[in-house]
């Protein structure tokens, strides 16, 4: 009865592996054979293959291999190549765009960030060709293209802070690094810079849709887990088909929630949550700096931010004594 | 094939998490931590404090007392006993010597003593070049404590404020090249992205200094309008402001809200008071190694220089030693009446307004 408590998988099929849906003319046929492996089974489907690449999945690997391998190269050339330091300093090391007084220029010295705009280009063909392939791959199995729509939003969050921004604030400078740590210092100094992104009515959007769909995937995984036992796991069926699953499930959202969601609106609700979340957050940052320069005065500006009692004794600015400072 | 695949990729992921982990953990508070509200309710105006660190910090930075008390009694002036007392002449002999025998537990090295300063065989030749930066100090001391009491108060400050028994304080900074990295075609580092101790273990600007307190680069970054007016300031000199302020956060054992208020960094009108303190603060450092330290390059030996030639200058950390308020507020120059300096003296007059700001 425990099984659906576990967080591994409990139930591993073994079988002849499903090799897919035959593929027509101009794709070429899958490579290689398909095999189980125990260990990815207790995550997901324990069956790895066959593989399709085709043309825009190699590609796509090609660039993204090309820009990885600028953005380590240049990490450790910042280190003089020191292989300890390498690896000791790495969540801190970033290959940084190029600094404001190249503007926005196509070709700014290697040094000086034209290595940045080197990889920024092969890391989004190969993002924009690995969306090509998802687009094609999920026509080539007859699917509709939702996970393709999906990526697209989380593209637009990327070209908005990569291109389209600094773009219209005609400047590289104002793009995010590579790097774990620099691009983490970076939002923050973002943040700082244009009055504090919290009053940014966007980022609020983003952020509820970022909450909400953490929100709506447990609460359906865990409905979902726990109506198994009646059938609830099949769930296309029951959106046509109600089961008692079905119906124990909504019943139980009824009770606790007073509303509940179907068996095909929840996955409705949970796309588009998690489609709005970079598509409202790609707004903010667009409008940031090229829009509005200061959030937190714009939000007072329109009644957005609250004044509250002074608990301080008010300080004047010092630096308004002599001369501007 | 898998299994060594696999192997690789468990440890090189162990490696860095490792490495990242070893490097931040030393940075980070082990609960229970306090929090004092400071500010208006809700508003995460907040000094969060771990009381254990404290009571270590206050331990290690104890104000010494006084070596004797003065009797007072005799009005001999240094200046009529010793020779070559230009600075100090004015104060009377026993608070001279007293103030030798302090400054000589302060800074002196133990094994060299007066020697450090003094040549044996004739303590009034200036050959020894401490001297003269012992001097300089001097005049150093009774400006703060004369013309910056909006940053040091009635507290003060004394030689030990910075030295705490060393001959060079130990929280000082130079111009820092960083690291050696790669050059020519290769990315430049771009003065960051390593992970600092001077801002915190971040990944932001390591010298934010050199700019900013001895060069009076802008620190405000934040503008003053709701639209865009320029764009002259961006994130990336955003990031130097941070590294910085990171630096405040670190050197005085306190967070962001201490002087701001959260919801707008910028906003006087809603910060903390501590903030107009700190604000002094810089440009008390600023004049402090612009007037006092940096002229003095040429005197010191190239092992007291930096590795691009300039002195060690200071920052906050140099007396605040990761407190609040340096060896825990204690009003040390009260004890010291002699480094408040003297009534009349053209070292008391400030030269220009301190750096207009």
């Amino acid at each position: 009865m425990a099984e659906y408590q576990n967080i591994f998988t409990s139930v591993q099929i073994r079988g002849e592996p499903d090799l897919g849906v035959p593929l027509s003319p101009p794709d070429s046929p899958r490579e290689s054979e398909a095999f189980f492996d125990y260990w990815v089974g207790k995550f997901g489907n324990a069956q790895i293959g066959p593989i399709y690449l085709g043309w825009s999945g190699l590609s796509s690997v090609l660039f993204a291999f090309i820009a990885i391998e600028i953005i380590g190269l240049n990490m450790w050339a910042s280190v003089n190549w020191d292989p300890v330091e390498f690896i000791r300093q790495l969540p801190w090391l970033a290959l940084e765009p190029p600094s404001a007084e190249h503007g926005f220029t196509a070709f700014p010295p290697l040094n000086e960030g034209g290595w940045w705009v080197i990889a920024g280009f092969f890391l989004t063909a190969s993002i924009l060709l690995w969306w090509v392939r998802m687009y094609r791959r999920a026509r080539a199995l007859g699917m509709g293209t939702h996970v393709a729509w999906a990526f697209a939003s989380a593209i637009w969050l990327y070209l908005v802070m990569g291109f389209f921004r600094p773009l219209l604030m005609g400047s590289w400078s104002e793009a995010v690094p590579f790097g774990i740590f620099p691009h983490l210092d970076w939002t923050a100094a973002l943040s700082i810079r244009y009055g504090n992104l919290y009053y940014n009515p966007f980022h609020c959007l983003s952020i509820v849709f970022l909450y909400g769909s953490v929100l709506l995937f447990a609460m359906h995984g865990a409905t979902v887990l726990a109506v198994s036992r009646f059938g609830g796991e099949r769930e296309i069926e029951q959106v046509i088909d109600r089961g008692t699953a079905s119906e124990r499930a909504a019943l139980f959202w009824r009770w606790t929630m007073g509303f509940n969601a179907t068996m095909e609106s929840i996955h409705r609700w949970a796309w588009w949550f998690a489609v709005l979340c970079p598509f409202t957050g790609g707004i903010g940052i667009l409008l940031t700096g090229t829009v509005v320069d200061n959030w937190y005065l714009w939000a007072v500006d329109h009644g957005v931010a609250p004044a509250y009692p002074q608990v301080f004794p008010g300080t004047a600015d010092p630096g308004l004594g002599g001369v501007a400072q | 094939m898998r299994i060594g695949f696999l192997l690789v990729v468990v440890l090189g992921v162990v490696a860095v998490a490792a490495g990242t982990l070893g490097t931040l953990l030393s940075e980070w508070d082990a609960p229970p931590l306090e929090a004092t509200q400071t500010g208006f309710r809700g508003l995460a105006m907040e000094q969060v404090s771990n009381p254990r660190t404290d009571a270590k910090m206050d331990a290690l930075n104890q104000a010494p007392e006084p070596i004797y008390e003065l009797e007072g009694d005799d009005d001999t002036k240094a200046w009529q006993v010793y020779e070559n007392v230009p600075v100090l002449g004015h104060i009377s002999q026993e608070a001279f010597d007293r103030l030798m025998a302090a400054i000589t537990e302060w800074v002196a090295p133990e094994e060299e003593g007066c020697l450090y300063c003094h040549n044996e065989e004739n303590l009034a030749s200036d050959e020894v070049y401490t001297k003269g930066v012992a001097r300089r100090m001097l005049q150093m001391t009774w400006h703060i404590n004369r013309n910056w009491d909006n940053h040091v108060g009635a507290t003060g400050v004394t030689c030990y404020t910075c030295h705490r028994g060393e001959p060079v304080p130990s929280e000082v900074w130079h111009e820092n090249p960083g690291p050696p990295q790669a050059r020519g075609m290769a990315a430049s580092r771009a003065g960051q992205n390593l992970g600092s101790a001077s801002v915190g273990v971040t990944s932001l600007p390591y010298d934010p200094f050199s700019s900013m307190l001895a060069g009076d680069a802008e620190i405000r970054v934040i503008p003053e309008t709701a639209l865009p007016v320029s764009i002259e300031i961006g994130t990336k000199q955003t990031e130097v402001t941070y590294g910085l302020m990171m630096h405040f956060s670190t050197a005085l054992g306190v967070n962001c809200t201490t002087c701001h208020n959260s919801r707008s960094f910028f906003a006087w009108d809603q910060s903390p008071p501590q903030r107009t303190t700190a604000w002094h603060g810089i440009r008390m450092v600023r004049e402090v190694n612009n007037r006092y330290i940096e002229p003095l390059h040429t005197v010191f030996p190239p092992e007291r220089l930096g590795p691009l030639g300039d002195t060690l200058k200071t920052n906050c950390a140099t007396c605040h030693h990761g407190q609040p308020k340096p060896l825990g507020g204690a009003p040390m120059v009260a004890d010291y009446p002699s480094l408040r300096g003297p009534a009349q003296d053209p070292e008391m007059q400030p030269e220009e307004e301190p750096e207009a700001q």
